[in-house]
């Protein structure tokens, strides 16, 4: 402090004159030393706080260095970005490394995202996924209003415009379209949609039943959880698809991607279920005797009062489930049906394009679709939770 | 609880009784013309066999075949629906009768056709295990290998024929196994082993990934057998004799020299042999339940059997494969087709 002191003067006030020892005016606060600001000072403070923090910073930028430069080689300075076939890719004379050969997934884009669905009716396909994007933005964003009509929107009129838009309809004027012809990330992305959209209300009704006191519906949701959980995913699909036509009859049997994506649904509600019921728990005791000292009857006690809080605070773990579920459809493979990663898998070994680094390269792309994919989806996750702890605070 | 497994066994075994009814009451190919279409199973992906191209229309020689029996039927290559099936389910997809015919790179054995309740119609194309060396190396048959260390998938009947070989022949083998195809052709390229080891036909294709593919050769020596070739269901004799002919038919096409170019020419032909095959003389469509010119309609549509060769494996195609077993009978082949009589 540097306030000024009277040394001449007596301490002791004199007549009614005042001394005036207060200062008016704020002092400005002196700046931090130099040691504490600035880039240098953040990267001591975080990167080199102790031995241990040293010592991970090293080795992390060791592992960098040493991975990034070949990395960004690969992907890009040494990368083949355009060509008809394995012409453009392979080792010649001229040209003896050849990084990621971009120009096999330009050519087979249309490929990786269709499948095998007709040329002139894969606008069906673009219109679907700019319906589902539209859906997913609108129930997602916290600044869109109506969420009660994105929610009808996203749960019930999406999946029978899609139906109408993917299968068709030939009295509308769109030609019917075999799924066997679907594949790609159309593939990947209906798996998932139709889970996601399933496995939500189903999954809140077998929680609601596993904690109902009601006998029959507590065992048959504890019965049907716990035997599901108890399966792993690629079994159901496998007895979807190859047990269930022993034992119906040909013309009884649903459709192959159907059956994928009834034992994909089925199978994402039961983790569901168990997601939901640990929000349910999660909630006081008081939230439930509350709403019955208000009188409210079971069904709306659950709509207005636990089912909004259980299913805040569960966000994050149903987005976690979602990512599992996502990367989970990629075992549709083992039943012949050509999702994203199976059609990537079929383009790579066409000889057409068989060259050094074209496996690779497909394998690159796949991963960085389902990171963006899943990324976008933790990233979101982590808002809310960011947002309901803020919310909690106050 | 008793009576309600009884019940439930009771009910699925009736289900399962009307369903063998509803197969055996109706011939498959009568099924196939009810329904309009024909279902093939096929493989998910198999260079030059069936592989879907850049527009997911499907490719290859097993899926000219399927075509060729669309043809047969219908007149119409693309009256096929394809069913990709994987090495697990194929054979209960055929016996479920979800497909019609499997036509993917199965290998006709004795306890296949004797207890699985299929039965092979014959070979469209004859492959069997081979070698690949470097040039470099300086080997030029098989047998040179003693001592050399082999790249091969683990668990396959690839290995077992390997180390087979190698000991029929008293060769020292020194074996490097990897979990997957992919793996074990990307150690090789790398320089991990003397050779390589897979189906032959797969020896071309592999080659073609490899950093420089003209360094390698595949060596002569095919030490197994592995006989390619259609599957159908027992006990339907009349869809049997029709998936087995229209194969007869192509190579018969390729040994009388009608081609999916000079078929129409060919039709105005006096040799009776091309008469009966396209149909201007006798009954032979009839008697499969078929129209007479069906075999006129494979060639015109599906070219021979040389011609699809050729366009899918063979050298109109990047895998460049060359006869070999699969040549016609006359040019020391295997492909031998009964005369139409």
């Amino acid at each position: 402090m540097t306030a000024t002191t009277d040394f001449g003067g007596s301490p002791i006030p004199r007549g009614d004159q005042p001394v005036r020892f207060v200062r008016a005016d704020t002092v400005a606060a002196s700046p931090p030393p130099s040691s504490e600001v600035g880039p240098i000072a953040w990267i001591r403070h975080h990167l080199f706080t102790g031995p241990l923090n040293i010592f991970l910073t090293v080795v992390i930028a060791a592992l960098a260095l040493w991975l990034l430069p070949g990395l960004i080689r690969f992907l890009f300075i040494d990368a083949v970005w355009s060509g008809k076939d394995r012409e453009a890719c392979i080792i010649t004379e001229a040209r003896p490394v050849v990084g990621a050969c971009w120009a096999f997934v330009a050519e087979r884009a249309g490929y990786f995202t269709y499948g095998s669905y007709p040329i002139p009716q894969r606008w069906r396909v673009d219109t679907f996924f700019v319906l589902l994007g539209l859906g997913v933005v609108w129930l997602l964003s916290m600044r869109l209003p109506r969420k009660d009509l994105a929610a009808l929107y996203f749960f019930v009129g999406l999946p029978i415009i899609s139906y109408v838009l993917l299968v068709g309809v030939p009295a509308l004027g769109l030609p019917y379209v075999e799924t066997t012809l679907w594949g790609g990330i159309l593939v990947s992305i209906v798996c998932s949609a139709v889970g996601m959209v399933v496995s939500l209300p189903l999954g809140i009704l077998l929680a609601l039943g596993r904690r109902s006191s009601m006998p029959a519906a507590r065992l048959f949701s504890v019965t049907f959880i716990e035997f599901v959980r108890g399966v792993p995913l690629i079994t159901v699909l496998f007895m979807a698809s190859v047990m269930l036509p022993l034992f119906v009859p040909s013309y009884l049997q649903p459709d192959k991607l159907l059956r994928a994506l009834i034992g994909i649904a089925l199978f994402a509600s039961a983790y569901m279920a168990e997601v939901v019921r640990a929000g349910l728990q999660a909630l006081p005791k008081g939230q439930y005797e509350g709403a019955m000292a208000l009188g409210l009857p079971y069904g709306l006690m659950m709509r207005l009062v636990v089912l909004p809080q259980a299913l805040k605070i569960t966000i994050p773990n149903i987005v976690n489930t979602f990512i599992g579920l996502f990367k989970d459809t990629t075992l549709v493979v083992v039943v012949g049906i050509f999702d994203f990663l199976k059609a990537i898998e079929a383009a790579r070994i066409d000889p057409r394009w068989a060259a050094p680094t074209v496996s690779t390269t497909g394998y690159v792309y796949a991963a960085i679709f389902y990171f963006i994919c899943c990324y976008l989806m933790s990233r979101y996750a982590r808002d809310v939770e960011a947002r309901l702890a803020k919310a909690d605070k106050r | 609880m008793k009576t309600l497994i009884t019940a439930a066994l009771g009910a699925a075994l009736a289900l399962s009784a009307t369903t063998a009814f509803a197969q055996q009451k109706q011939s498959t190919l009568d099924a196939v013309k009810q329904k309009g279409f024909l279902q093939c199973g096929s493989n998910p992906g198999l260079a030059g066999f069936g592989l879907p191209d850049a527009q997911g229309n499907w490719t290859g020689l097993d899926v000219d075949l399927c075509r060729s029996i669309a043809v047969a039927i219908f007149n119409d290559p693309t009256k096929v629906k394809f069913v990709p099936l994987s090495a697990k389910d194929r054979f209960t997809a055929l016996q479920s009768g979800e497909v019609d015919v499997l036509i993917r790179n199965g290998t006709w054995t004795m306890s296949r056709e004797t207890s699985l309740g299929l039965e092979f119609t014959g070979v469209n194309y004859y492959d069997g295990q081979g070698f690949m060396v470097r040039k470099s190396l300086k080997v030029a048959s098989a047998l040179e290998l003693g001592g050399a260390s082999v790249c091969v998938q683990q668990g396959t009947t690839t290995e077992l024929n390997l180390a087979d070989y190698f000991r029929a022949n008293k060769l020292e083998l020194k074996p490097v196994v990897f979990a997957t195809s992919d793996d074990t052709f990307k150690a090789y390229d790398a320089g991990r082993c003397d050779a390589f080891t897979t189906d032959a036909s797969g020896l071309y294709s592999e080659r073609l990934r490899a950093s420089k593919p003209d360094d390698h050769i595949v060596l002569p020596e095919i030490i197994s057998k592995e006989p390619l070739g259609p599957a159908v269901r027992k006990g339907d004799d009349q869809w049997l004799d029709l998936v087995k002919w229209v194969h007869f038919a192509q190579v018969t096409a390729e040994e009388l020299g009608v081609t999916k170019a000079n078929v129409d020419q060919m039709r105005k032909s006096e040799n009776p042999d091309v008469k009966r095959l396209l149909g201007t003389e006798g009954k032979f469509g009839e008697s499969m339940g078929l129209s007479n010119d069906w075999a006129y309609n494979i060639v015109k549509h599906m070219g021979n059997y040389g011609e699809s060769f050729e366009r899918n494996v063979g050298a109109g195609s990047p895998l460049k494969i060359a006869r070999g077993l699969n040549a016609l009978w006359t040019k020391g082949g295997l492909q031998y087709a009964p005369p139409i009589r």
